[in-house]
């Protein structure tokens, strides 16, 4: 095969933006082994230190908060939990509606849909206050529930099933009914095996938006052990240096590459999913 | 009592289309039923009411003695082959025979010896783990239909199932297809535009146009005695001849000749309609004819030429029977196998 001079710069383009993507982690994950007074004097390093595990046991393991109640390791749970109820339920309420909207041909599925993606127009941000309010009428703050159950509809996620199951032909649900599938039996057997690729890639993308969820947690959470991830980047940034002589450098980056994992692990567990979609098509 | 039985029914369509007008016909047990028309003329939408999916607007179908017009698609025990055969993609061919019985609750063991029997039936065997996508046109036909025979419904639809075939494999599976219901004894409808298709298949055949049945008859039945202009035109092949002519008082006067004596009272236009294969040559014959064009098929010639105003008359010979293009050939009506239509209502007259 005779390599092309576009192919070439095609490459060099895909090099820098990997090192682009790369480079910075690395150099969180060098600092974040070394001890925090030689960052502070040398700069960030790009080799690795002796301080590794010490780093981490001391982030993970360390009491924080105003309390002193709540662990980075909490935290993480708290948000893999947060980020794992809205992904889950967010791909099954949209699927189903979808569902809804284009097999069961009600007379208001159109206008249905629309105002469904126009709450596109008001994300958590804008109704935040209502949503405070109902969530607290409820008793929910400070609990999982709380913190998933405002943000579980997704309208992205259902325009795109939408759009999917438009394209399975008629005669599949025809010949489904005449071999004796009803309704949910046809969801089950035919449409969720056939969007497996689609619910691995919804599921991921709304796992990574659970898990960078700030200003909802912030309002939602008084007691520590309800606290996140996103928020226990803050707090570690601006903590007070009570008792400890410099601020803790090398700990924050341990923090920073640590809270990177669980979306990672999402990604590379359902991968395998999602690229055999891509390469079978079965149509 | 029938064991279908289809009352008046009438289907229009939510946007207006009538796309079938008070059709009504009995279909007997084991019988091969063949529904034959132009494009657009509601074969489909028959099949597809008396399969369920479609509602019925007026009248009643009733099917093994039970009035069937509210019952779910699933419960009518009805089998279909679609045209696009819509193979489950995401399961293995096994499992495309074996959904439907395992709907219907039954146990595994039994299951897999029906599935293979069927597959055994249409020499499916070997591809029994593979996916539809992985398998040809006609191995995707026989699947389907498997998944049709497996359940032993009490009635088997198909909608056009071998219009997607190349012409060798399309003439095969319909030779196998009616092997195939005649071993298995299931009544069938079979929906088809290719008229061969239909002649060979049907016990009984039903001429569909716009909406109505023409006529329902054997192949044979409705092959020798049309019932009108549309049937004659539609059953047959290579077409009926048709020329123009009109009829007094029983002699009937077409471009350039007259045929007297014939069985009608009617008087006024018509149409004559002479089958190709229904003429032979003589030395004076009653139709003279300009060859213009001479088809060899092998076993037979098509000898096209022109008659007086009427274009491309054919006369349809023995292979062996020479005719040179440009000579002058006479023809003779064989035993009176001629058809008359009276031209406006296209009903036939004689
Ligand atoms: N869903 C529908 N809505 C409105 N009109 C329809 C619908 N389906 C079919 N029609 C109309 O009903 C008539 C009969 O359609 P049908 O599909 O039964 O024809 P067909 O005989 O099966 O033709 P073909 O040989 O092309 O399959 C056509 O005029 C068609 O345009
Ligand atoms: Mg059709």
């Amino acid at each position: 095969m005779k390599i092309k001079p576009l192919q070439i710069i095609a490459h060099i383009i895909l090099i820098m933006g990997v090192l682009l993507m790369v480079v910075p982690i690395w150099i969180s994950f060098a600092s974040s082994s070394h001890e925090s007074v030689t960052i502070l004097t040398e700069g960030m390093k790009f080799h690795l230190g002796d301080q590794l595990t010490r780093n981490y046991n001391e982030v993970l393991n360390e009491k924080g908060g105003w309390s002193e109640e709540v662990t980075a390791a909490k935290m993480f749970i708290n948000s893999f939990v947060m980020a794992l109820g809205i992904a889950t339920l967010k791909v099954i309420i949209s699927a189903m509606s979808a569902y809804a909207l284009v097999y069961f041909r009600f007379k208001l599925a159109v206008p249905i849909f629309w105002v469904i993606f126009i709450t596109l127009l008001v994300p958590l941000e804008v109704r935040i206050f209502p949503s405070y309010k109902i969530v607290s009428d409820l008793g929910l703050t400070n609990s999982y529930t709380g913190l998933i159950l405002p943000l579980v509809a997704s309208a992205t996620a259902t325009f795109f099933f939408r759009q999917f199951y438009k394209t399975i032909p008629d005669e599949l649900l025809e010949s489904a009914k005449l071999d004796g599938a009803n309704s949910w039996r046809f969801f089950i057997d035919f449409l969720v095996p056939l969007s497996k690729t689609m619910i691995a890639a919804m599921f991921i993308f709304m796992f990574v938006y659970g898990y960078s969820q700030y200003l909802w947690p912030l309002i939602m959470t008084t007691a520590e052990e309800y606290w996140t991830v996103v928020m226990g980047m803050k707090i570690i940034y601006t903590e007070s240096y009570e008792g400890v002589a410099l601020p803790r450098t090398a700990e924050r980056f341990a923090y920073i590459i640590l809270s990177m994992i669980p979306p990672v692990l999402v990604v590379v567990f359902l991968q395998k999913w999602f690229i055999k979609g891509l390469i079978q098509t079965e149509k | 009592m029938s064991f279908l039985e289809l009352n008046k029914v009438t289907k229009v369509y939510p946007n207006g289309t009538k796309a079938v007008h008070e059709t009504s016909m009995n279909v007997e047990n084991g019988e091969f039923m063949v529904f034959v028309g132009p494009s657009g003329c509601g074969k489909s939408t028959l099949l597809r009411m008396i399969a369920g999916l479609e509602d019925i607007t007026e009248g009643d179908i009733n099917l093994d003695g039970k009035l069937i017009n509210k019952v779910d698609p699933s419960e009518r025990d009805v089998a279909m082959v679609f045209q696009n055969y819509a193979l489950y993609p995401h399961m293995n061919v096994y499992n495309n025979l074996a959904y439907g019985l395992k709907n219907r609750g039954i146990d595994k063991q039994s299951i897999e010896q029906k599935v293979n029997d069927a597959a055994k039936l249409l020499q499916i065997s070997e591809f029994l783990q593979r996916k539809p996508s992985m398998l040809s046109g006609g191995q995707r036909q026989r699947v389907a239909m498997g998944r049709a025979i497996v359940r032993n419904p009490k009635i088997f639809l198909f909608d056009e199932p071998l219009s997607n075939l190349d012409a060798k494999l399309r003439i095969q599976m319909r030779l196998e297809i009616k092997k195939l219901q005649q071993k298995v004894g299931v009544t069938s409808i079979f929906v088809t535009h290719d008229q061969v298709e239909a002649m060979t298949l049907a016990d009984r055949l039903a001429v569909i146009n716009n909406g109505i049945i023409e006529q329902l008859g054997t192949p044979i039945e409705i092959y020798n005695n049309p019932k009108s202009l549309f049937v004659a035109g539609f059953i047959g092949s290579p077409q009926m001849n048709f020329i123009d002519g009109e009829l007094k008082n029983k002699t009937l006067f077409a471009e350039g000749f007259e045929i007297k004596n014939v069985q009608s009272d009617f008087n006024g236009e018509i149409t004559l309609g002479i089958r190709p294969e229904h003429m032979s040559q003589s030395d004076s014959g009653l139709i003279n004819l300009s060859v213009e064009l001479v088809e060899q098929l092998g076993s037979d010639n098509l000898i096209y030429g022109e008659l007086k105003n009427k274009k491309d008359f054919c006369y349809r010979c023995p292979g062996n029977q020479l005719i040179e293009k440009g000579s002058k050939i006479s023809l003779n009506i064989n035993d009176n196998n001629y058809y008359v239509f009276d031209k406006s209502s296209g009903n036939r007259v004689n």
